[in-house]
């Protein structure tokens, strides 16, 4: 109390300036009153928003229907719908190598087959995690903090951590050659480097999601399984008849949110994998980021145009999440 | 200086009008108190005064001076919170210290206040402690010593005893009113409870749905309530009401049937009445007298509670619920019949419409 | 010490009958232990092979921790030799270091008496290894890389989004919070509706926007879009909620100026959510890559993320370095975890998002 602590210190010169800027505020407070201060409250974030949010939103459209390389917008050329027949443009609609843009095709194929792997494991295992972590243990969160882990760490260490491990002469090499098998350059190979993908981000985001049911699963009254016990239910009758059930809202939530995470998927795979080998693990954000920023041919309408068509992919996903969401609160307040 | 002065003042939430044309005169160092049930407007009226809520109409004054654009700050009123509603991170002399230092006063009239408020509330003692640390009671010390430091010309008191347990209120109560007396400032205390407003009034407003029913001393309310919701409201136990008619009328006096078929002749005053009118008649519970005479009405006891001072009996009569203080020790059980001379206590006879007619003055002496 | 084994290993069967092993038991232990390993394995396994050296690095079999093979200046020779152990026919060991080698026979010396040859089969002798750490992966890549740079790219830009994103969403959460006003509903939804838009689908334009501006190749241009975010809002504003108005209208009665309510009053009140909101801004901007990737040319201006994935992604990776700046990468990340881990936790379980 009688020394100063480092915050009390580090707090002199931020009182200064809230001291100095105190007297401005209060005449603006006496010239707009205090409904006027509430919209100079909102002013900030507002502004932000509107600026690098809805602004960008805006333009996208009006860059989806525009062509060439240039980035100003009053340098491009309107062209209408074009970049959305070029990326619709194929000889044959079920197979991506006859379209014009073959690589957005690709891209949404590996996609689609990513989101549905990586979802349907991520809530099997995140769901397994958060039941076994939900059960009476020892050092229940340290258990947590091991799953959890991963989740804190950034993509590019994620990806290079496994780039490292999955490399020729890596951790997992070394572990085969202990079992006597040959070591084998997995990111050279089409199959294993797109599972290694999912596996990789499954290590990287399990333990959010499961965090997420654990937290619906305490949250479920523990005098139902007082009760259930008492009529002497078996253990999985218990899971199916009363868990699961109660669990379902929570879960709905958990997998709607894995899938607009997983629509996105870019940043470790980008760094372990670079989409390769050939086009094999190519998904749409880098797909989208390629087209607009790093190739020579780039085209950045084509990019807003594709960028749209995820953005109304991901709108439903939140519209159907609000739904849920919605429904769970009304819920709850009765 | 605390004159405060409501003219015509209105308050509405959007479609809901809280409150209804209210006018009213709070003279300098008087302690009024407003009271009515709950969600009557009480809060609003007083926040209104305070500047926390802008009227909807009618003007406010303080001290001659129109104050309906002036903002809480600048009004130099203080107000106790039902909640106490202190800084829970600022130690008691820090809350006590905030309005002041707002107000750019110097450090040595600061502490000086400070001290000088701590002392006349004997808070001294835990100064240094944030209000989480302190009890109930403590904390509403520190919720007026806040009010006082700042030397309002006149405090706003919302039902600040109200989170308090019985006994504390019963105490902090007489402190109030001697606070009163020694700071001679104007305070305006809001509460729904009666016998709060009872002892510590001046006056007393009674407020129903947005409105003032009446204002007038604790007695005044007490002997000649306005109508009879006030009359209901002010008074423990609440006063009974039976039904009556009017069958004979003469110069000064009226006679009255009761629902059991029993008449009274009552002093009418100057009140007008025509027979057949529908009246009802008011009688506080400590006014009833028991009588011998079979003649008498006769109420059937369902509950008799002894409370040794006072014996407290239900009963029915004619239909109608009576409740009766008698003094002393009653020898009576539930299941009795006992006779009341209706004619002897002091009666409020209400028309129609609630309002009092006359005030039957009784002779029970 | 039975008492503790029996609370580590409390199980089912004790649990109710005290019979044996139930298999959700022996699942539970092998999901946790298996969790376990390969939840911190990669990371342990990245923290060993980043004191490795480059020839240690290439070896394979690897070895877990980092081992060099030691080498010994003999007199007589220019060059460093390689120590090993030499069993001797009398089946005695031998340190001794390697002159040349001429097929399956080493020539070998001793180190304390150069003068004498020894001729040992090179199946019998196996090299000297010792525990070393190669520090020199950490050191120089700040000082002859940019390393120095970037790390002070990601502190700047982590430090002040972070502070921004407490000001600017504080100050709109007090306002949707605490004052009823027109539009209000409005600006919520827009908050809202943001949380659908994730960078994915606005990069292009956004990119346009921050080159007219003339933010492209600054760090402001990474900062700015990022701190308006609508999670950080919606925390902040369910916490103020709680906060009673009673105490927004006593600090008025004091004279207190709305500005004063929210910086004296409601943000001291705050200060848990707020803590929460910093841990994950911090996690967040740290983290960031696809971004700064977009908008940070110049390598002078790479925050850690960037600089090194631009160089695991060259032609020759220099993987001693990489690895070690990785490590270093993570550090901050893994302090966040070991003593805050608890807030974050409670935090995503709170608010369900990341
Ligand atoms: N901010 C508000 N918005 C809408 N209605 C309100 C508001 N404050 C009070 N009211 C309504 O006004 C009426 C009077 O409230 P109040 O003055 O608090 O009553 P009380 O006499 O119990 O103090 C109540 O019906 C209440 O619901
Ligand atoms: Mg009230």
């Amino acid at each position: 109390m009688t020394t100063p602590s480092l915050s009390s210190l580090l707090m002199v010169p931020v009182n200064a300036v809230m001291r100095i800027i105190e007297a401005p505020l209060r005449r603006l407070q006496k010239a707009t009153g205090i409904g006027g201060m509430a919209a100079f409250f909102l002013a900030p974030n507002m502004l932000i928003f509107g600026i690098f949010v809805l602004l960008p939103l805006v333009i996208n459209f009006v860059y989806s229907m525009t062509g060439g390389t240039a980035f100003f917008l009053s340098e491009r050329d309107f062209i209408g719908g074009a970049q959305y027949s070029r990326l619709f443009e194929c000889q044959n609609y079920l197979d991506p190598m006859s379209c014009q843009e073959d690589a957005f095709w690709t891209a949404v194929g590996n996609t689609f087959w990513f989101v549905v792997l990586q979802v349907s494991l991520m809530i099997l295992t995140a769901l397994i995690t958060a039941l076994i972590l939900n059960r009476e243990l020892a050092a229940r969160s340290f258990w947590r903090a091991v799953f959890f882990f991963p989740v804190l760490l950034s993509p590019v260490v994620v990806g290079l951590i496994w780039k490292w491990i999955l490399q020729r002469q890596g951790l997992l090499n070394f572990g085969l050659y202990q079992f006597g098998m040959d070591p084998y350059t997995w990111l050279t190979d089409r199959n294993w480097t797109f599972a290694a993908t999912i596996g990789v981000s499954l290590w990287a985001h399990m333990g959010f999601y499961a965090l997420i049911i654990l937290a619906g699963l305490q949250a479920i009254p523990k005098d139902l399984y007082e009760a259930a016990e008492m009529d002497g239910t078996k253990p999985a009758r218990v899971f199916w008849r009363i868990t699961l059930p109660l669990l379902a809202p929570n879960l709905l939530v958990v997998v709607v949110l894995a899938l607009i995470k997983s629509v996105q998927v870019f940043d470790e795979i980008y760094v372990l994998t670079g989409g390769g080998p050939g086009t094999s693990t190519l998904f749409l954000t880098q797909y989208i980021y390629e087209t607009g920023f790093a190739s020579a041919l780039r085209n950045p309408g084509l990019a807003a145009a594709a960028s749209i068509l995820m953005g109304g992919v991901l709108v439903v996903l939140t519209l159907i999440q609000l739904g849920i969401g919605r429904r769970g609160e009304s819920k709850g307040k009765r | 200086m605390g004159e405060i002065k409501l003219t015509d003042v209105k308050k509405s939430f959007g479609a809901l009008a809280v409150l209804k044309d209210i006018d009213l005169h709070i003279r300098h160092g008087e302690f009024v108190v407003f009271v009515g049930p709950s969600g009557c407007g009480k809060s609003t009226l007083l926040r209104t005064i305070a500047g926390l809520e802008k009227v909807s109409g009618g003007e406010i004054e303080i001290d001659g001076k129109r104050v309906n654009e002036v903002t809480a700050a600048d009004r130099g009123l203080a107000m106790v919170f039902q909640s106490y509603a202190l800084y829970p991170h600022m130690s008691v002399r820090q809350n006590l210290a905030f309005g002041l230092e707002n107000s750019n006063m110097p450090k040595a009239e600061i502490t000086e206040r400070i001290n000088e408020a701590a002392r006349m509330l004997e808070i001294e003692a835990y100064m240094d402690r944030r209000p989480g640390q302190l009890s109930g009671g403590q904390r509403q010390r520190v919720a007026i010593g806040r009010a006082i430091v700042r030397r309002p010309t006149a405090f706003l008191l919302d039902e600040p005893l109200s989170n308090l347990d019985a006994e504390l209120r019963v105490s902090t109560r007489a402190e109030l009113a001697a606070l009163h007396g020694r700071l001679g400032s104007t305070m305006i205390y809001v509460t729904h409870d009666q016998v709060e407003a009872m002892t510590l009034a001046h006056r007393i407003v009674v407020m129903r749905a947005g409105k003032i029913e009446q204002v007038g001393t604790p007695l005044e309310l007490y002997n000649e309530p306005a109508n009879r919701f006030v009359a209901g409201f002010i008074g423990a136990p609440h006063m009974n009401f039976l039904k009556a008619e009017v069958v004979a009328v003469s110069a000064g006096s009226a006679t009255l049937t009761f629902a059991g078929g029993y008449r009274a002749d009552l002093q009418s005053g100057q009140a007008k009445l025509q027979v057949g009118d529908k009246v009802t008649v008011g009688v506080r519970p400590q006014h009833l007298v028991v009588s011998g005479d079979p003649q008498h009405p006769a109420a059937k006891l369902y509950l008799v509670e002894a409370l040794g001072s006072e014996t407290v009996v239900h009963g029915d009569i004619g239909g109608e619920k009576l409740l009766a203080v008698l003094p002393g020790q009653q020898r009576l059980n539930a299941g009795d019949r006992v006779h009341f001379d209706l004619s002897k206590p002091v009666l409020h006879v209400f028309d129609d419409n609630g309002h009092r007619l006359f005030t039957h003055p009784g002779s029970g002496g | 010490m039975g008492n503790v084994a029996r609370f580590i290993l409390r199980r089912r069967g004790a649990h109710g009958s005290g019979k044996g092993w139930h298999w959700t038991d022996v699942f539970t232990w092998v999901w946790l232990i298996g969790g376990l390993i390969i939840m911190f394995g990669p990371a342990v396994w990245l923290v060993f092979s980043s004191l490795k050296t480059p020839a240690a690095l290439a070896e394979f079999p690897p070895s877990i921790l980092p081992y060099v093979t030691s080498q010994a200046t003999v007199e007589g020779y220019d060059k460093p030799l390689m120590l090993y152990n030499a069993t001797m026919p009398d089946g005695s060991t031998r340190v001794l270091a390697e002159v040349r080698r001429i097929g399956l026979v080493a020539q070998m010396v001793d180190p304390n008496a150069p003068g004498e040859i020894v001729k040992v089969n090179i199946n019998d002798r196996s090299p000297v290894r010792t525990m070393s750490f190669a520090t020199n992966n950490y050191t120089e890549p700040f000082v002859h890389f940019d390393f120095l740079r970037y790390l002070w790219n990601s502190v700047f830009v982590t430090v002040v989004a972070t502070l921004i994103t407490l000001v600017v969403n504080s100050m709109a959460a007090f306002a949707l919070s605490k004052y009823e006003f027109k539009g209000r509903s409005l600006a919520m939804l827009v908050i809202l509706a943001t949380l659908m838009v994730p960078l994915s689908v606005i990069m292009v334009p956004l990119y346009s926007i921050i080159s007219t501006l003339g933010l492209f190749n600054s760090l402001w241009g990474v900062i700015l879009p990022t701190v308006a975010t609508p999670t950080g809002v919606f925390i902040l504003r369910q916490y103020m909620l709680t906060i009673p108005d009673e105490l927004l209208d006593a600090a008025r009665m004091d004279k207190a100026s709305e500005w004063q309510i929210y910086w004296r009053i409601v943000l001291p009140l705050t200060a848990p959510a707020l803590a929460v909101l910093a841990i994950f801004s911090v996690v967040w901007r740290w983290n960031d890559f696809l971004w700064p990737l977009i908008v940070l040319s110049r390598r002078e201006l790479y925050t850690l993320q960037v600089g090194l994935s631009i160089y695991s992604g060259e032609l020759n990776v220099q993987w001693h370095f990489i690895l070690a700046m990785t490590v270093v990468t993570m550090i901050p990340v893994v302090l966040v975890f070991i003593f805050l881990q608890r807030f974050i936790t409670t935090g995503i379980a709170g608010t369900g998002l990341k």
